[in-house]
């Protein structure tokens, strides 16, 4: 195997590239800035974000287009490390990170933390048992890993299928990502923004496959970070006059931890929390007999009206009994309707979780839940993270060993700018609502809480519960993705930062779909057809191929997309588990473990993955109905050991590892060309090794 | 189980050697900090700079510890790819 050089030159202009690149973009800000104070609408400000951003995305397409195979599916191998580590970033974060993570932890609290360890911890795993072993192996994609290890079509063709699973679930919702960002920053229709999007994505892959895509995540890696760094920078300078929000947000939880312990106990608070209790006790027990219910609430609402025209009541306790007879459900499943919503509101009477406390609970034994999904939880990510193809085959595109080593540093350093700003982004939020806007009175709320409810309910509603005019937290619903979008506005930024944000979220979103829908792709074309249907294929039919299954996949997940699944969030993170358990054991052990035999590594691939898969089959109501045709409302069978359907692979990856051990040991040990193999990758470079043995061993003879 | 020792040169095997004591030490931090740590999260709750300890370390400082590991794995290796002659040719 020949090793690519780098020449010095190519470093020296890459960064020249990379640094007019950052200083172009800053000054498309900066002039869209100026344009807006001149009095640009905001409308065109959007449009101004996205068609530059495909514009660049393309115009990066176009530059990269390739039909050689090393360029298509590694991009030369040529990338250096730190480059690789910002491509990586980019591949990395997704729709869920940039957007999703920040509100998660505002929501949760601690236990959102396992988000963030395990979608970093599990670089270590990459870095010391994978990432230098499949950089020297130095092949296309994971299947070819597995194939070559293990021998034979059927190891290769587990790892093709599991791949596809576990990155088509994947890419749809990094797809429904780009569509609700497109519609948020332009005001299109849902299924146009998709296909926008899409656009964006096949511009770029479908050109330059791997060499296009890395050098344009490298791209989007910068626009991502700044665009999600400025808001919190300035959020932190806002509350504490210091520009690093990373150090000093210890302080503001400090302060945030005080305010619940007021609101939990402040008797306003109760009382709105009281009316929800109560609300949705009255409501179960209407739901009980609903017709009854339903002719006896409207014949209250009569006679009490008639009684007050008896008694020559006011005229405004007259119009105040009329009105409520009016608002009053036309129907029975309108009322039914109602009372649901009541019943499902019955979390709001909990007060306020302490954001700080670790596994929250009545008493030793939900704790003790709380604490065994959590560490759970942290373990499928981290393995997971270490077994997602998208991820892995990145490092086959370092020019050597050590620099895939050193760009596992790298790729971890750029997720941990953005990682360790999300948890400083929901204490800083927290605090704004809980001493800006709880205790404010309903006429005087800021502009963007007015802007925000009335755009977007589900976002962010707020509703005088207890009619005393003055806002509790109680009466505030705070959807999860508002955290992110709406940080520029709650830190009184110009409306072109909240266009930098969504473009930057779509940055985030357009890049991991595109190493998605690559590893799909690649899958099929070199995995299945060259590999195993017509290895006298030619390099360009093989890429032209490529080419055309990535358009194929990528309308296949836009249409899954645009049917808006329900459970979008379940299905990316049961990707992780899943990943973990089919991938992660068969990997490791062929690169540790020589005696690992082929039968057994697809054994341990299928019973881990099938464990996990039938687990969550079991326990989650929506895979439930898909697989066993059981309506969701059916009582969910016991859980093993209280783990929740979402951290599975906890059981899937050590029945993956023991199959695998005690498989090996059963069957007859692999041939010397397979050992040969293994031994291949454990060295960066073998030759002098050896030779310097030999003259060793010379030297000791003679 | 390992294959004969014929097979593999001893310098070869001293490096491969030295390679799973690391990765398995590095491994044993990894682990310590993610897992034990989190464990005892409830317990583990003094005031660290105004977090509680325990939430530091899963919203930064097990992240600090991550990226020092790798950090420190390649600089490592680096050094034992050189010693053990298995270094790349200067690839720059």
């Amino acid at each position: 195997m020949s090793k690519a050089r780098v020449p010095s030159g190519f470093r020296i202009q890459l960064r020249r590239i990379y640094f007019l690149y950052t200083l172009g973009f800053v000054a498309f800000v900066l002039a869209l800035a100026g344009l807006e104070q001149m009095g640009m609408p905001r409308t065109l400000i959007g449009y101004a974000f996205l068609a530059a951003s495909l514009l660049l995305y393309a115009g990066i397409g176009i530059l990269s287009r390739t039909n050689d195979a090393v360029e298509y599916y590694v991009a030369g191998r040529r990338v250096p490390a730190i480059y690789n580590g910002m491509a990586t970033g980019a591949d990395w974060m997704s729709a869920a990170s940039f957007i999703g993570l920040a509100g998660g932890l505002y929501q949760q609290g601690y236990s959102g933390l396992a988000f963030i360890m395990g979608w970093t911890g599990g670089y270590v795993l990459v870095a010391l048992l994978l990432a230098p072993y499949l950089r020297k192996f130095g092949q296309f994609t994971i299947p070819d890993f597995l194939g070559a290890r293990y021998g034979g079509h059927v190891p290769r063709l587990v790892g093709i299928v599991l791949a596809i699973v576990c990155s088509f679930t994947y890419v749809v919702a990094q797809i429904y990502g780009v569509g609700l960002i497109t519609t948020r920053l332009t005001g299109v229709g849902f299924s146009v923004g998709i296909f926008l999007g899409l656009a964006g994505i096949l511009v770029c892959s479908f050109l330059g496959g791997m060499k296009a895509v890395t050098w344009t995540q490298v791209a989007q890696f910068i626009i991502l970070i700044i665009a999600y760094l400025i808001p919190v920078v300035w959020l932190s300078v806002k509350q504490t006059g210091i520009p690093i929000p990373q150090l000093v947000y210890g302080k503001q939880l400090e302060r945030v931890t005080q305010l619940e312990e007021k609101l939990i106990a402040d008797p306003r608070e109760r009382e709105v929390r009281d009316i929800f209790r109560r609300r949705a006790a009255e409501a179960a027990q209407k739901l009980e007999t609903p017709g009854r219910s339903f002719a006896e609430g409207k014949a209250a609402l009569q006679r009490e009206l008639d009684v007050l025209r008896a008694t020559n009541a006011t005229r405004e306790e007259i119009a105040h009994a009329e009105e409520a007879l009016v608002r009053y459900p036309r129907n029975e499943a309108e009322a039914r309707a109602a009372w649901n919503r009541d019943r499902a509101n019955a979390p709001r009477a909990a007060p306020p979780p302490r954001h700080g406390e670790a596994y929250p609970g009545k008493d030793e034994a939900t704790r003790d839940i709380a604490r065994k999904n959590f560490l759970a939880l942290v373990f499928c990510l981290m393995v997971g993270t270490a077994a997602l193809p998208h991820i892995l085959i990145r490092y086959y595109t370092t020019p050597s060993v050590r620099e895939a080593r050193e760009s596992v540093t790298w790729s971890l350093f750029f997720i941990f700018l953005l990682y360790i700003s999300a948890p400083a982004l929901a204490v800083l939020v927290k605090f704004v609502v809980y001493n800006d806007i709880v205790g404010t009175a309903f006429s005087s709320l800021p502009a963007w809480v007015q802007s925000w409810a009335r755009v977007d309910p589900s976002m962010l509603s707020i509703s005088d519960v207890n009619r005393d005019g003055i806002v509790q937290l109680a009466e505030i619903v705070i959807g999860q993705d508002i955290v992110v979008l709406a940080t520029p506005e709650i830190a009184g930024l110009p409306y072109v930062v909240s266009g930098l944000v969504a473009a930057g979220g779509l940055a985030a979103a357009l890049s991991t779909a595109d190493g998605l829908l690559l590893t799909i792709a690649n899958a099929l074309s070199h995995d299945f057809y060259y590999k195993m249907v017509n290895p006298q294929a030619g390099t360009a039919r093989r890429v032209m191929l490529s080419k055309v299954l990535l358009l194929v996949t990528a309308v296949l997940a836009a249409l899954v997309a645009s049917l808006k699944p329900a459970d979008i969030l379940f299905m990316v993170s049961a990707a992780f588990s899943l990943a973990a358990a089919g991938f992660f054991p068969a990997l490791v052990m062929g690169i540790f473990w020589w005696r690992t035999t082929g039968i057994a590594a697809t054994l341990g691939m299928l019973a881990g993955f099938g464990v996990t898969f039938y687990y969550m089959a079991l326990t989650q109501p929506w895979l439930r109905e898909v697989v066993f045709r059981i309506p969701q409302t059916d009582p969910i069978a016991p859980l093993w050991w209280d783990i929740q359907p979402i951290s599975a692979g906890v059981f899937g990856v050590p029945v993956g590892f023991a199959v695998i051990v005690l498989v090996s040991l059963v069957t007859p040990a692999p041939s010397a060309q397979t050992r040969a193999l293994v031994e291949y990758v454990r060295y960066p470079e073998q030759r002098r090794g050896a030779a310097r043995d030999a003259r060793a061993k010379g030297a000791g003879e003679g | 189980m390992e294959p004969p020792s014929h097979e593999r040169p001893p310098e070869l095997r001293r490096y491969w050697r030295r390679n799973l004591r690391l990765t398995g030490a590095l491994l044993v931090v990894w682990f310590l900090v993610t897992f034990v740590v989190s464990y005892y999260a409830r317990e583990l709750r003094f005031n660290f700079f105004g977090w509680p300890f325990s939430f530091y370390v899963g919203a930064q400082g097990a992240l600090i510890v991550y990226l020092a590991i790798i950090w420190y794995y390649a600089r490592r290796m680096d050094r034992l790819d050189r010693e053990h002659g298995v270094d790349e040719p200067d690839e720059r």
